[in-house]
């Protein structure tokens, strides 16, 4: 009641009514994103979701791999489907959709999607950043703090914001599994790692037109393998047979 | 076990998550014997540790484990120690294991408990000086119990803020209290059947709510009141109006279903200011349902204060000297003679005004003592002679064991909420199913509808088909037919009674044996099985005749027609209702939390409800203004007090008087009614649909017709038409991405 009745309405109501009392001066700390619903022009109940039949396939091929009076265990994968097939975020038609497809109460899906931040239950751009700034991002390479900074300044966004253009939208995420390649960050689908300034700016701007760039090390580096050439095992492995016993060879 | 696990396999195709497995109640296993703090105690197999610390004696605090709701074991209040475990564990989710030594008392278990208290207070607002739920928090008093006395709180992010939801007229959210043990979810889901309400958000985000915008719509949302430990959830009606240590508690009985849940009635000075749930686990088990809990505030408005005389076109207060005299003067005046003096008992009517009643007719030479209820001028189809005929003899607490159940001309949903919740459970945990003969509705449990009307039921007891429903019936080990009460107010009646009669007695080996009885009338009006009991029924001449006195005793429900307007009617009641607009005489009766009288359930359960409360104004107990009046018209009956008066009701019936418990119908007479049922002679059935007998469930008598909750209630959810408060004008969506 006292603290900040909610994240939201402390947004929205930035002007208390003069006579207002508060109780207490401890601050509130609000939630990162918004775990309820609300109804907008572009996400409610009444735009029409329905999978293509092609997703509808896949959707039953999916469905079929678990139990028939588990078909609610699918919601996960169908869910993304249905992220796919809306542009790349989960909108509120879209877990309906998938409710019914699986027979499941609503409430369920949105359970789940609220659960899990892959599922962006905003609209995103058509270049999806998903830049990781966890500790060994953070430190590895160039760290992804400066990361971070050139692509603010590069764009002109901060996290969580979508381009003017509609182009490039930018978020901040949690480690992402691809520590050794620090600083890296998703686009779309694929990863790109070892960035530096530079070449996150090459990458944005092929982007920005349209191009496709090549996922991986953007450093010429092979994989994770040392940046720095090899240092153990560059010999000849040895082959069937060699030093072996004569017994054994 | 198989054919059920089959069932429940079956329905998930359908359902989707209505068909959640949460827990099987199985037949008793064996007993093991473990040890706690010392003590041994010996419990079922099974059973969860925190019970068997419960048996011992030794009381664990909790908050997500609740005995009635599926197990969470979220909030970790609950840790013991276990000896040779390595962590304190977390006794509601850990079942109890033979042999083992299990500790309440230490000092890990101390420092465990105070360790979660910690976390719990890290978000919660302690508001307590403003919080509704002050005085009976369990977070207050664990916190007092275990909690540390100081914090290590000095977070300069402050503390989780989280929106209020609007869940409808009923329940008034402060979700900044809110700590996540999930009870309202298990209880939503599981008990009531909204499967609308669960956790959005993840981790120190997690919430509560329904995600988007809508209003909780059961009939069972106030318990959700009771269940949250915080004050997270409370009583929208109650706000900030009392402190539970002010209250005066009564236990008491409801009346507005015949299920005659049991309740505790909080009030203070003269005002009831709440009604309470008590537990009780033969009939409503812990909860109750909404009209139940919040009709009350209709106790206060529109009430019969004084005796009032109609004088031309109005009424004029009057002594109970002047009302009583008038009503003689009436009576003679109307030239009434034998049936032509009619006495109607609507269904607030108690037990002890309707034997006054129906003695002092009988002496007035009549034997007219009709029902507030469509054809209840005429004998009822069920006859009076054998309770099995019109009573719920299954037994409310035995509904759950039955594994297929039919419904005909009933939608328990409104008719008896509470019943209704046992049918979810044993829908969920044991697969049963379920078949309706009759209008549909929006059921908590998935249902196969097999027709509209007698007819129809007649044709699916002599070719039953080959629906699911069908098959099961045919094969169901305990099968299960509840007829409504709304079906005896048809023509149709007898027909359907007899159908299932024959049914019944062609199945009897299924439906009838020493371990269940499958055949069960379900009533729905508080007053009914009392006076079926009582024979307080009309005879085979009560229709023809014109009548020219009329007695109204609680009768708010009938149709004005049958009133001739040259006739002299009494109204007594508590409520200035439909009766009241066509009396002579209004003689003012108290309500149910102003008497103590004693109540029948519909399985013919007798109860006696307490005064919480004075009546108001010159309102009197509704069986002495009877046994004012029968000295007024020179009739004396012979009983002056309460006590004399149970006597006569003993003589009676003794069932009417035996407090507390159920004779259960035996077999054979269960037979012999169902004989008698069977060779009625009736008319065909007829094709004619069956209709609900209740359309809005908020308001169906004076008491919940006057009150406000009930009447919001009636808009937010009959009427689909509930404005949020909290909605945020021009709210814009914030990015969601964590
Ligand atoms: S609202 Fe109450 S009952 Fe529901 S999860 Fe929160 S604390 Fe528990
Ligand atoms: S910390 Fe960035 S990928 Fe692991
Ligand atoms: S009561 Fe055991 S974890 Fe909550």
């Amino acid at each position: 009641m006292s603290l900040a009745r909610s994240a939201l309405s402390a947004i929205q109501r930035p002007l208390y009514g003069a006579g207002r009392r508060t109780f207490t001066s401890s601050s509130s700390r609000r939630s990162e994103s918004l775990f309820v619903h609300r109804d907008t022009d572009y996400n409610n109940p009444s735009i029409p979701f329905t999978f293509t039949p092609d997703n509808l396939k896949r959707a039953k091929e999916i469905i079929s791999r678990y139990p028939p009076q588990y078909k609610k265990a699918a919601v996960m994968p169908i869910l993304d489907l249905g992220q796919r097939q809306n542009k790349g975020w989960t909108s509120i038609s879209v877990m309906n959709a998938v409710a019914e497809l699986l027979e499941m109460p609503r409430m369920r899906v949105y359970e789940v999607a609220t659960f899990y931040t892959m599922y962006n239950r905003e609209p995103v751009a058509e270049n999806f950043l998903q830049l990781c700034t966890t500790t060994p991002c953070q430190l590895g390479g160039c760290g992804s703090s400066k990361i971070l900074h050139t692509i603010q300044d590069h764009l002109k966004i901060s996290p969580g914001q979508t381009t003017k253009d509609g182009k490039f939208t930018l978020i901040e995420v949690e480690c992402l599994g691809a520590c050794s390649n620090a600083p890296m960050m998703q686009i779309g689908d694929d990863f790109y790692e070892d960035l530096t300034p530079e070449t996150t700016i090459k990458l944005l701007d092929a982007l920005a037109t349209g191009e496709k760039p090549k996922p991986g090390p953007q450093t010429g580096r092979k994989t994770s393998e040392n940046a720095a050439g090899l240092t153990a095992l560059t010999s000849k492995p040895l082959g069937p047979g060699e030093m072996c016993v004569p017994e054994f060879a | 076990m198989f054919a059920r696990s089959r069932f429940v396999a079956r329905r998930a195709i359908k359902f989707g998550s209505g068909s959640r497995t949460l827990s099987t109640t199985l037949p008793r296993r064996a007993d093991i014997t473990l040890t706690v703090d010392g003590k041994e105690v010996t419990v079922p197999q099974g059973t969860a540790l925190i019970q068997a610390c419960e048996a011992a004696g030794a009381t664990v605090p909790r908050f997500c484990y609740h005995d009635r709701l599926a197990i969470a074991g979220n909030c970790r209040m609950c840790l013991v120690e276990v000896e040779r475990s390595p962590k304190p564990v977390a006794s509601c989710a850990m079942p109890a294991m033979p042999g083992s030594k299990v500790f309440t008392n230490t000092p890990l278990v101390h420092k465990a408990r105070e360790g979660v208290m910690e976390f719990l207070l890290a978000n919660h607002p302690l508001d307590c000086a403003i919080c509704d739920q002050g005085g009976e928090c369990d977070l207050q008093d664990q916190s007092m119990r275990y909690g540390s006395d100081r914090t290590r709180f000095h977070e300069i992010t402050g503390k989780r803020a989280v929106e209020n939801k609007d869940l409808g007229p009923i329940v008034k959210t402060s979700m900044n209290r809110c700590i996540q043990c999930t009870r309202c979810v298990r209880f939503a889901n599981d008990v009531a059947g909204v499967e609308d309400l669960g956790t959005t958000g993840r981790g120190n985000d997690l919430q509560i709510g329904m995600y988007v915008e809508k209003v909780m719509d059961s009939e069972m949302s106030g318990n959700i009141i009771d269940l949250c430990p915080v004050g997270a959830l409370t009583s929208k009606p109650y706000a900030f109006q009392a402190r539970p240590w002010e209250l005066k508690k009564t236990e008491s009985i409801d009346v507005l279903d015949a299920v005659g849940s049991n309740i505790r009635i909080d009030s203070r000075g003269v005002q009831v200011m709440r009604i309470q749930p008590k537990i009780n686990d033969e009939v409503n088990e812990e909860w109750i349902n909404d009209k139940t809990r919040y009709a009350y505030d209709g106790l206060k408005y529109q009430r019969l204060t004084t005796p009032l005389v109609r004088e031309g076109d109005r009424f004029v207060p009057a002594t109970w000297e002047h009302a009583l005299e008038t009503i003689r003067h009436g009576l003679i005046n109307s030239g009434a003679k034998g049936d032509e003096i009619k006495a109607v008992a609507g269904h607030l009517a108690d037990t002890e005004s309707l034997t006054t009643l129906k003695d002092l007719f009988n002496k007035l030479g009549s034997e007219n003592l009709t029902l507030d209820q469509p054809f209840g001028d005429s004998p009822p189809a069920t006859g009076v002679d054998l309770r099995s005929n019109y009573l719920f003899n299954t037994g409310i607490e035995n509904i759950e064991e039955a594994d297929a159940v039919l419904l005909i001309g009933t939608n328990p949903r409104h008719e008896a909420a509470i019943i209704n919740t046992r049918f979810r459970k044993s829908f969920l945990r044991r697969g049963a199913n379920f078949g309706l003969i009759g209008e549909t509705f929006p059921s908590t449990f998935e249902l196969e509808h097999l027709g509209q009307s007698a007819k129809d039921a007649e044709t699916f007891f002599s070719k039953p088909g080959n629906g699911t429903f069908a098959k099961i019936w045919k094969e169901a080990k305990k099968p299960l037919i509840i007829v409504g009460s709304a079906v005896m107010e048809t023509k149709d009646g007898a027909a359907v009674l007899k159908a299932v009669s024959k049914h019944v007695l062609a199945n009897q080996a299924r439906f009838l044996n020493q371990e269940w009885n499958g055949f069960s009338i379900l009533q729905r009006a508080a007053s009914r099985a009392a006076a079926y009991d009582l024979g307080f029924t009309p005879s085979t001449t009560s229709s023809s005749v014109k009548p020219k006195f009329i007695y109204l005793l609680n009768a708010d429900e009938f149709d004005p027609t049958t009133i001739p307007s040259s006739s002299f009617v009494v109204y007594q009641g508590h409520h200035g209702d439909l009766g009241a607009q066509y009396a002579d005489v209004c003689l003012p009766g108290s309500a149910y939390t102003e008497k103590s009288t004693t109540w029948i359930n519909t399985e013919g359960r007798a109860q006696l409800g307490r005064t919480a409360v004075p009546p108001p104004g010159a309102s009197r107990e509704d069986w002495k203004i009877l046994r004012a009046l029968s000295e007024v018209l020179n009739q004396p009956l012979p009983y002056d007090d309460v006590l004399a008066l149970r006597d006569r009701m003993w003589d009676i019936s003794p069932t009417l008087v035996r407090y507390d418990s159920r004779e259960i119908p035996s077999v054979e007479l269960t037979k012999l009614g169902l004989q008698v049922l069977s060779e009625n002679k009736t008319s065909q059935a007829s094709g004619e649909k069956f209709k609900k007998p209740i359309e809005d469930f908020y308001r169906t008598d004076p008491i919940s017709r006057a009150s406000v909750t009930m009447a919001a209630c009636s808009k937010a959810f009959t009427k689909g038409d509930y404005v949020p408060a909290d909605v945020d004008e021009g709210a814009t969506a914030q990015a969601s991405y964590a």
